[in-house]
C-alpha cells in the first residue's frame, strides 16, 4: 500500500488539486527528512513539544514549584534525576515545565513578528513611493532600539513578566523580517507573472496576498527558525535579569540565574537548564538551515 | 481597434532620464495582426507594455476599441486585452499549478462554471488534461508557453499582445507555438500585436510590420514588401540583409 | 586537407542521475581542420556538452569516454589537470554565449587580457598591454586605448563579446570553440562578430568549432555542419548543401523555421522518431 501511496504522491501528473498539493507537501517533507541536520532539528523540537505537552505525566508526581527545604541542593540521584535547587525543587521537573514557558515565548513571538514583518515589507515593496519611504523609516527606528533596554523599560512601566518580555522581544524583532519581505517583494513585483495577474484585473490586495506573500513566506519562515535561538536566549537573558517570567514559574533563564551563586559547589543547578537552552537553540538553528536548503529553488 | 498617436515613454533611473519610446503613432485594424520588429533597445516591447498599461506613458491619443484608455485600467477594461510574455519560465507563478493559474482570471471576474472553462482552455492550446495539476517546473518551455497563451485567452479578450512569445524556445517548439497562435487568431477573430526581433517570425504571422530603432518608428511595411525588400529606409534594408545570414564578401 | 587539428572518435558523455545514466553525447565522431565547423541542434542535443568535453570542462560527476580524442598529436584523454591548464586558453580556447557572465565584473579589460598574457605567454606588463591593444584592434574595437580601461558593465553586448573574443585569442590558440557566441546579440551586431571570427580563421589558420541553434547563421557562415539530436550526430554535410539535407530530423528542422524568403501557411512540426537514436 505504501508503495502505491508514495507513487500517488510523487506523481508527475497529479489528477486532482488535492493530489497536487499533498504531493508538493510530501516532497518537502522527504527533503527535510533526507537532510540529516534538518531532521535532527526537527526531532529536537518535536521532543520539546512533547515535553511541554506531557510535563505533568513525565514529572513522576512532583510539582515544579513545591518546596522541600529538607532536600535542598541535593545532587542528581535516583529520586531527583537532575538534583534539586536551593529551595529543594526537583530540577528535572522544573526543566520539563520550563519547556512550556519557552514554547509559549516562541509561539507568541512568531505570531506577532511574522505577520507584522510580512505586512510592512510586502506593502512597502509593492506600493513603493512614499509608502515605502515611510514604512521603511519606521522599520529603521524600531531596528535602532536596543532589545534589552526596551525590555527594561517595559518591565519598569508594566511590571516584570513573561508577557511584557514577549512584547519587548517582538517589537524589536520584526524589522529584519520587513526588510527581507521588502527586498523579495521588489524582485517578485517586477516579474512577468505578477504583470500577468495585474493584466487580468486583480486588485492590489489580491496581488499582494494571493501572489506575493506566499512567495515571501518561505524565506520569512527560514529566518524565523534561525532567529528562534536568539529569541530563546533573549528570553532566558531577561529571565536571568529577573525581568522575564517571575518566581516561582519555572523558566530556564531564571533557573540559570538562581544557580549562579552555587555554580562551583552545586554545578547541576545552573548547568541543566543551561544545557536545555543550548539544545533547543541548536535544534531551531539546524531546522532553519535545513529549511533554507529545502526552500532554495536552485537546489531542485 | 487600437490607435496610438505620439506615444512617448520616458524612464527615470537614478537621476538619468531615458526616452525609450519617442512619438510613435500607428493604428491596428480589427482582426489584423500587427508586427513590431527592432533590435534590443529599440523600444518595441515598451510600446506593447504602454498599450497594455503596464508602464507609464504619455500620448496625444491611445484608444482601444474606440475608447480612450486611461492610465489606470478598470477591471472591465482589463478584459479587453491580454499579454503573452517572452520568458515562459518567468511568466508563470512558481508555486501555483496550471489549474490555479487558469482559475485566477475567472475568479477575479466572477465567472461561472470555472472548472469547465479551465478544462476547455487546456484542451484549446493542445495540452493534455494530465497537465492540469502540474506545477510550472514540471512542464517544458513549450508547454509553459501554451499555459501562458491559455491564461491570456481564457477571458476571451478581443486583443492579444504578444511580446517575443517564441524567442526563448527551440525552432521545433517555436513552429508548434506559431501554428497554435495562427489557429487561435482565426477561431477567436483576434486582433493582435506581435513584437519580435526575428524578421522571419514577424513576416510569417503579420500583415503589416512596424520597424523600430532607438525608440522611434522607422517605417511601416507590409509583409510581402518586407520579403521582397521593397522598403524605404536604409535601416530596414540593413536589418533584412542581416537576417538572411552571414555574407562573406561584404565590404 | 592537411592533418586534422582535432580528432574525435566515439565520444560519449554521461551524467549519473536519479533514474540511471543520462547520455548527453552518444558515439560522436568528427575531425576538425583549419576550417569553420558548425554544430547545430536544439536544447538538449548535446552540442554544448560536446564543446565542453573537448576542453575537459565536463563537471563532476559527468563521465567522458572516447576511443580517440586527440589534439595536435596529444591524447586529451590522458591529460592531467596541469596539462589542461597549459592547453586551455593557450592552444584551445572557448567563447561563451553571454559576455555578461563570462567576464569578471570587478576587473578592467586590461587586467583580464593581461592575466591571460602573463599566464600563457609569460609576458611582462608592457608586452601584455601591447598584445591587448593589438588584439582589441583585431576585433575591430574603434577606441582600444579607452576600452582597455573599462569594466565589463561599461561595455555594450557586442563590444563585450568582442572583448571576450580578444581575450580568448590573445594567446593565439590553434582551435577556438565558440558556444552560441552571437545568440545574445542583435542581428546587425551578430554579423560583425561573425566577420571578425571569419577573418581570424582565414588569417591565422585557426580551427573554429561554431556551436549554434540558428540554422541560417550556421549555413551561411560555416564550411561544414554537424547536426546533433539527442546527443548523437545524425548528419554531417557541407554548409552550403544544408538545404538538401537527407536526414529527416534536419529536414524537419529546416521546414519548421519560418523563412523570410518563402511564405508558408503553416510551419511543419517535428515528429520525433526513436529510431534516430539507435
Amino acid at each position: 500500500m505504501n508503495q502505491g501511496l508514495t507513487q500517488w504522491l510523487m506523481s508527475e501528473a497529479p489528477a486532482s488539486r488535492r493530489q497536487a498539493v499533498l504531493g508538493s507537501v510530501y516532497r518537502g517533507l522527504v527533503a527535510i527528512i533526507s537532510n540529516p541536520a534538518a531532521l535532527t532539528g526537527l526531532v529536537i523540537i518535536a521532543v520539546l513539544i512533547l515535553m511541554a505537552m506531557f510535563a505533568p505525566w513525565l514529572a513522576r508526581g512532583m510539582s515544579p514549584i513545591e518546596q522541600t527545604l529538607s532536600s535542598r541542593l541535593a545532587p542528581p540521584s535516583a529520586e531527583h534525576w537532575f538534583g534539586t535547587d536551593e529551595l529543594g525543587r526537583d530540577i528535572y521537573v522544573r526543566t520539563l515545565y520550563g519547556a512550556r514557558v519557552t514554547l509559549t515565548i516562541v509561539l507568541l513571538v512568531s505570531v506577532v513578528v511574522a505577520p507584522i514583518g510580512l505586512a510592512v515589507g510586502t506593502l512597502a515593496g509593492y506600493l513603493g513611493g512614499w509608502v515605502d519611504a515611510v514604512l521603511m523609516r519606521i522599520t529603521d527606528i524600531f531596528l535602532a532600539f536596543p532589545r534589552l533596554v526596551l525590555a527594561l523599560a517595559f518591565a519598569a512601566a508594566l511590571g516584570p513578566g513573561i508577557e511584557n518580555a514577549v512584547i519587548a522581544i517582538s517589537l524589536t524583532a520584526w524589522p529584519p523580517y520587513a526588510r527581507i519581505a521588502r527586498s523579495e517583494t521588489v524582485t517578485i513585483a517586477k516579474s512577468d507573472f505578477i504583470a500577468a495577474v495585474v493584466m487580468q484585473g486583480a486588485s492590489t490586495w489580491r496581488v499582494l496576498f494571493k501572489h506575493i506573500v506566499p512567495l515571501c513566506l518561505s524565506s520569512v519562515i527560514v529566518r524565523l527558525t534561525l532567529d528562534m535561538a536568539g529569541i530563546i536566549l533573549t528570553a532566558a537573558g531577561l529571565g536571568f535579569l529577573g525581568l522575564g517570567a517571575q518566581p516561582p514559574t519555572a523558566e530556564w533563564g531564571a533557573m540559570v540565574s538562581a544557580g549562579r551563586d552555587v555554580i562551583l559547589d552545586q554545578w547541576w543547578v545552573a548547568t541543566i537548564p543551561g544545557i536545555a537552552i543550548f539544545i533547543v537553540s541548536l535544534g531551531f538553528n539546524l531546522l532553519g538551515d535545513g529549511l533554507r536548503d529545502v526552500f532554495d529553488p536552485k537546489a531542485s | 481597434m487600437i490607435r496610438v498617436e505620439n506615444l512617448n515613454v520616458t524612464f527615470h533611473n537614478s537621476g538619468r532620464t531615458m526616452r525609450a519610446v519617442r512619438d510613435v503613432s500607428f493604428a491596428v485594424a480589427a482582426g489584423e495582426t500587427f508586427g513590431i520588429v527592432g533590435e534590443s533597445g529599440s523600444g518595441k516591447s515598451t510600446v506593447l507594455k504602454a498599450i497594455a498599461g503596464l508602464v507609464k506613458s504619455s500620448s496625444t491619443m491611445l484608444a482601444v476599441n474606440g475608447r480612450e484608455a486611461a492610465e489606470r485600467r478598470s477591471r472591465e477594461e482589463r478584459k479587453l486585452m491580454q499579454f503573452v510574455f517572452q520568458d515562459p519560465y518567468a511568466s508563470l507563478h512558481p508555486r501555483q499549478t496550471v489549474d490555479d493559474i487558469l482559475r485566477e482570471p475567472l475568479i477575479i471576474h466572477g465567472s461561472n462554471n470555472i472548472d469547465d472553462r479551465v478544462v476547455a482552455a487546456i484542451a484549446n492550446v493542445g495540452l493534455s488534461p494530465l497537465h492540469r495539476f502540474r506545477y510550472p517546473h514540471q512542464l517544458s518551455g513549450g508547454q509553459r508557453q501554451r499555459v501562458a497563451i491559455a491564461r491570456a485567452l481564457i477571458l476571451n479578450p478581443p486583443i492579444l499582445l504578444l511580446d517575443e512569445p517564441t524567442s526563448a524556445l527551440d525552432v521545433s517548439v517555436q513552429a508548434e507555438i506559431l501554428n497554435l497562435l495562427s489557429r487561435l487568431r482565426q477561431s477567436y477573430s483576434l486582433t493582435s500585436i506581435l513584437v519580435s526581433h526575428d524578421l522571419a517570425v514577424v513576416a510569417h504571422l503579420c500583415n503589416r510590420i512596424a520597424i523600430m530603432q532607438l525608440g522611434q518608428l522607422v517605417e511601416i511595411v507590409n509583409a510581402a514588401d518586407l520579403r521582397t525588400g521593397r522598403v524605404q529606409q536604409d535601416y530596414t534594408r540593413q536589418l533584412i540583409s542581416a537576417s538572411r545570414g552571414f555574407t562573406r564578401a561584404q565590404a | 586537407m592537411s592533418a586534422p587539428l582535432l580528432t574525435v572518435e566515439d565520444l560519449n558523455v554521461s551524467f549519473p542521475g536519479r533514474s540511471g545514466m543520462t547520455r548527453a553525447v552518444r558515439n560522436a565522431g568528427f575531425t576538425l581542420g583549419h576550417e569553420r565547423l558548425g554544430i547545430v541542434g536544439e536544447s538538449g542535443s548535446g552540442k554544448s556538452t560536446t564543446g565542453r568535453a573537448l576542453l575537459g570542462l565536463i563537471p563532476q560527476p559527468g563521465i567522458v569516454t572516447a576511443k580517440r580524442l586527440e589534439f595536435g598529436g596529444q591524447n586529451l584523454l590522458a591529460c592531467t589537470e596541469s596539462d589542461w591548464q597549459r592547453l586551455r586558453g593557450r592552444r584551445l580556447s572557448m567563447v561563451m554565449q553571454d559576455p555578461k557572465y563570462s567576464l569578471n565584473p570587478v576587473q578592467t579589460v586590461r587586467e583580464q587580457i593581461g592575466e591571460t598574457c602573463r599566464l600563457h605567454l609569460g609576458s611582462n606588463r608592457k608586452d601584455a598591454d601591447r598584445r591587448a591593444l593589438a588584439m582589441l584592434e583585431a576585433v575591430k574595437i574603434r577606441n582600444p586605448e579607452l576600452v582597455l580601461h573599462l569594466y565589463p558593465h561599461q561595455l555594450s553586448g557586442g563590444m563585450g563579446q568582442r572583448v571576450m573574443i580578444a581575450m580568448m585569442l590573445v594567446a593565439e590558440p590553434d582551435v577556438l570553440i565558440a558556444d552560441e557566441p552571437t545568440s545574445a546579440l542583435d542581428v546587425t551586431v551578430q554579423n560583425e562578430v561573425l566577420r571578425i571570427l571569419d577573418d581570424l580563421v582565414r588569417e591565422r589558420g585557426m580551427g573554429l568549432i561554431f556551436i549554434s541553434h540558428n540554422l541560417t547563421v550556421v549555413s551561411s557562415f560555416c564550411d561544414r555542419v554537424l547536426i546533433m539530436y539527442g546527443g548523437k550526430i545524425v548528419e554531417e554535410c557541407a554548409a552550403k548543401d544544408l538545404h538538401n539535407a537527407r536526414h529527416p530530423y534536419t529536414r524537419a528542422l529546416i521546414a519548421a523555421a519560418p523563412s523570410l524568403d518563402q511564405p508558408r501557411a503553416e510551419l511543419a512540426t517535428v515528429t520525433r522518431d526513436p529510431e534516430w537514436l539507435t
